[in-house]
């Protein structure tokens, strides 16, 4: 309970503070409306008419929650119009390329934990491309693959795939090594293969540190496919929302579009925070 | 044929010699831990330049690497002009401003419990959100130059660093808190002398994740529209007249950038947190 109240303090006045932001950045359009019609504005009506504008600058809460009730609940799923549709979009391109970049992310930690050479040269150029905006290469990727005739959703995923694949690589090597020196020789006294050690011992203990990344992870595919909808001229997918209300000025539309987004980072990531707490607790890692 | 030939020879001979190095007596001096990623960076290149020239692999699909450097060094001016544009005036200013500004907002925030347990959980769930969805309203509302991009990275830099330093914050044990209150030090003398230093390991933490944030908010944002110069523009842009070697190039230098920044940060950070363990090796 403790925690509910200042959170909900703080989510309120956000919500304060966009209104206000709202009147303040959309009260320019108003008045010039109103000295182009030769009308005097009070307060009340400027207020009233920067609420409820077309194009706002800033479009009010109440705005955006409409829209997005419009575009969900009242559009038909199949309507290109409906942010269900682009939701799915984006989203199953996000699911594919997280299910590539992780499976790939895994094998190549195991190698990588099994051979020396290959932990030797790999491992450096893993940690430092997470220096390296990679995202710069999205729309190469699109065009390229575009003009091999790979269309639709593998290409986002490729972006995806990537994005989500070092940091993969990078907690997973962590984990499988986090077995300390004690617990590999008690395995080693129990004449245990290395296949066995593998299963009963690293991959058990690196699962704290997979769950780790794999919230890092989806997040960032969610971005990738995001990014790699853009370049092919905002066709489907919440990216080509954004983009299509930045070419037409609609701002709700974007701001809609950005909501739903963030609703469906929020969830995958709560997804992936469910799946890593039931698991762990079957474990008895439970913290 | 020869050269994809020539180029799998290379690649065999290279992870033979790999092999012998990492199993090899020497295998944890220094020369060792920098020779086998340069080998297998280097036997990348090769393979990449005799399979893409071997197998006629076209310019518009990928170029080779020598096709990406000689393009490099041919325009230089371009890349300078882009890289000044997009790193030094967008990355950079809104790096600087939205890091200080997290920092300032942490310490302001840290005297309030209260303001703490409910903006730590908002900001956590915003630095997990794809922030970069912003772009274009900010592109919207700061016109194409390179304030809205400075804007776009001020935005994705600020929460992973409030979270961060809000930590640091709170990394100071409650006995060396004692400590200076025996020594009777006011707040401010606390906060110089015992918090802020002890909470540098955190603070360079966001640093350094914030460093690539800031560029690839820099570069993005720049699809949603800038003059034309700049990174993100360049590539968008040649990719759209499919001279993939100029976007290679673009490429290069934002991975030089992004590293340099990174590793400048880090230096700084082997500088400042001397004491803590993780730096006394």
């Amino acid at each position: 309970m403790n925690r509910i109240l200042p959170v909900l303090t703080v989510v309120v006045a956000l919500i304060v503070l966009w209104y206000l932001g709202a009147v303040a950045m959309n009260a320019q359009w108003t008045r010039d409306q109103a000295a182009r019609a030769g009308q005097e504005l009070s307060f009340t009506g400027i207020v009233a008419d920067t609420l409820s504008q077309d194009r706002p600058k800033l479009p009010a809460p109440h705005q955006v929650a409409a829209e997005l009730w419009q575009t969900t609940v009242q559009k038909s799923i199949t309507s290109k119009r409906s942010l269900v549709y682009h939701g799915w979009v984006t989203l199953s391109a996000t699911l594919l390329g997280f299910a590539i970049g992780t499976g790939a992310g895994i094998l190549l930690a195991v190698g990588i934990v099994h051979n020396r050479a290959m932990d030797m040269s790999v491992m450096p150029w893993a940690i430092a491309s997470q220096t390296i905006p990679i995202l710069a290469i999205a729309p190469m990727i699109i065009v390229v693959l575009n003009s091999i005739g790979i269309q639709g959703v593998l290409p986002k995923a490729i972006i995806s795939a990537y994005l989500s694949f070092f940091p993969v690589v990078v907690g997973m090597v962590k984990g499988l090594r986090s077995p300390d020196a004690m617990q590999l020789d008690l395995l080693k006294t129990y004449g245990a293969s290395g296949g066995e050690t593998f299963r009963k011992l690293r991959l058990p203990s690196s699962m704290p540190y997979l769950f780790t990344s794999l919230k890092v992870g989806i997040a960032a595919s969610l971005v990738g496919a995001i990014v790699g909808e853009l370049p092919t001229g905002a066709v489907r997918g919440l990216g080509a929302r954004l983009l299509s209300g930045s070419y037409y000025g609609q701002t709700v539309q974007i701001w809609a579009a950005l909501i739903a987004a963030a609703a469906l980072a929020a969830a995958l990531v709560g997804v992936v925070g469910l799946i890593q707490r039931a698991t762990l607790k079957r474990m008895g890692m439970e913290r | 044929m020869n050269l994809v030939i020539g180029a799998l020879v290379f690649w065999g001979a290279a992870w033979w010699v790999n092999l012998r190095i990492a199993n090899g007596r020497g295998r944890d001096t220094r020369a060792a831990r920098l020779a086998v990623p340069v080998l297998f960076g280097l036997t990348l290149l090769v393979l990449w330049e005799g399979l893409v020239r071997g197998l006629n692999v076209p310019g518009v699909i990928l170029p080779p690497p020598s096709a990406i450097a000689t393009r490099f060094a041919a325009s230089l001016p371009i890349l300078w002009v882009d890289f000044v544009q997009t790193f030094v005036k967008g990355a950079l200013s809104g790096y600087v401003i939205g890091c200080g500004a997290a920092v300032a907002t942490a310490i302001i925030i840290d005297r309030s419990p209260f303001l703490q347990r409910g903006l730590l959980p908002v900001g956590n769930f915003i630095a997990a959100l794809p922030v970069i969805g912003i772009a274009p309203i900010l592109v919207m509302w700061f016109g194409f130059d390179w304030q809205s991009k400075a804007a776009v990275v001020v935005v994705m830099v600020f929460f992973p660093m409030l979270v961060n330093t809000v930590q640091g914050l709170a990394a100071s044990t409650a006995m060396q808190r004692d400590l200076m209150q025996t020594y009777s030090a006011n707040y401010w003398q606390t906060l110089l002398k015992l918090r802020l230093p002890a909470a540098m390991p955190f603070v360079f933490n966001g640093l350094k994740i914030s460093t690539t944030l800031a560029l690839i908010g820099a570069i993005v944002a720049e699809f949603f529209g800038s003059p034309i110069k700049g990174m993100g523009f360049r590539i968008s842009t040649e990719v759209g007249r499919l001279s993939l070697d100029m976007v290679w190039a673009e490429i290069a230098v934002a991975a030089l950038a992004g590293s340099a920044f990174y590793g400048l940060v880090a230096a700084i950070e082997k500088g400042v947190t001397f004491w803590h363990p993780s730096q006394r090796g």
